[in-house]
């Protein structure tokens, strides 16, 4: 069981974790990760773009990929679109597994790929304009250590 | 009544046909071309992404502004990232963008 959304709303990370738990039994683990809008360097705001369609069947590819790799009970996964503020959240994995370990990886995995693949664009705003942040390769390394 | 043998398609003969596609141009690949999507029909000899791209370039400065620089473009070819020297054909949707950053 998986859920993918893409929204302009906040979420209810409570919610979202409660939604990934009962009625299975089968959970030992849920692992949630949850990115925020960091307002570091004068960062008024910044807005997410993104490929309606695309961002939801990428996400989904690689929720399947993790469920090839790792006994997944369940995954949901909330990223936001639109104008945020700093301490605003953006974008929400959870991940629900027999053990730990499992939940964990997935929950990185997720986020690697959706980082790296997934059709968003950030627009960050601050005093001087507004300017596209550039991607970082960082994140293609940190990709790597799943192929 | 007597048909004319059809004749296949031969290569280099002038084709009045089009491909129609549909583009996407999004974060600031869109702010250069001025549009968000559209739907254009490009000539016969535009098989790939590459060629499509050469033919967007004769577009207008917006366009050229945008394509100058592949190394910093993505591509995806109905909803799945490709490389630039994948093929397009009639009705593809083909969208354009920078290096994703969401997360």
């Amino acid at each position: 069981m998986s859920e993918v959304r893409v929204q302009r709303e906040d979420f209810d990370p409570g919610a979202e974790i409660a939604a990934l738990d009962g009625m299975y039994g089968a959970i030992g683990a849920i692992a949630s990760f949850i990115g925020l809008v960091r307002g570091d360097n004068g960062l008024a705001a910044m807005t997410l773009d993104h490929y309606p369609g695309m961002c939801e069947s990428e996400i989904a590819a690689h929720v399947a990929e993790a469920k090839t790799r790792w006994p997944i009970v369940a995954v949901r996964i909330v990223h936001r679109v639109g104008r945020l503020t700093p301490g605003e959240r953006i974008v929400f994995v959870g991940v629900a597994s027999a053990h730990r370990q499992a939940a964990f990886q997935a929950a990185e995995f997720l986020m690697d790929y959706l980082k790296t693949r997934a059709p968003f664009w950030k627009l960050e705003e601050r005093e001087a304009g507004a300017t596209w942040v550039e991607a970082r390769s960082e994140d293609d390394e940190s990709v790597k250590r799943w192929h | 009544m007597v048909r004319t043998p059809r004749v296949a398609p031969v290569h280099g003969l002038k084709e009045q046909r089009e491909t129609q596609v549909k583009l996407l141009y999004f974060a600031w690949v869109r702010q250069k071309t001025g549009i968000a999507e559209e739907e254009i029909a490009a000539p016969s000899s535009v098989t790939t992404v590459a060629a499509l791209v050469d033919f967007l370039r004769g577009r207008g400065p917006g366009y050229e502004a945008a394509f100058r620089d592949l190394k910093l473009l993505r591509v995806a070819v109905n909803r799945q990232h490709h490389g630039f020297d994948a093929p397009v054909g009639p009705d593809d949707e083909v969208a354009f963008f920078p290096p994703v950053t969401g997360g």
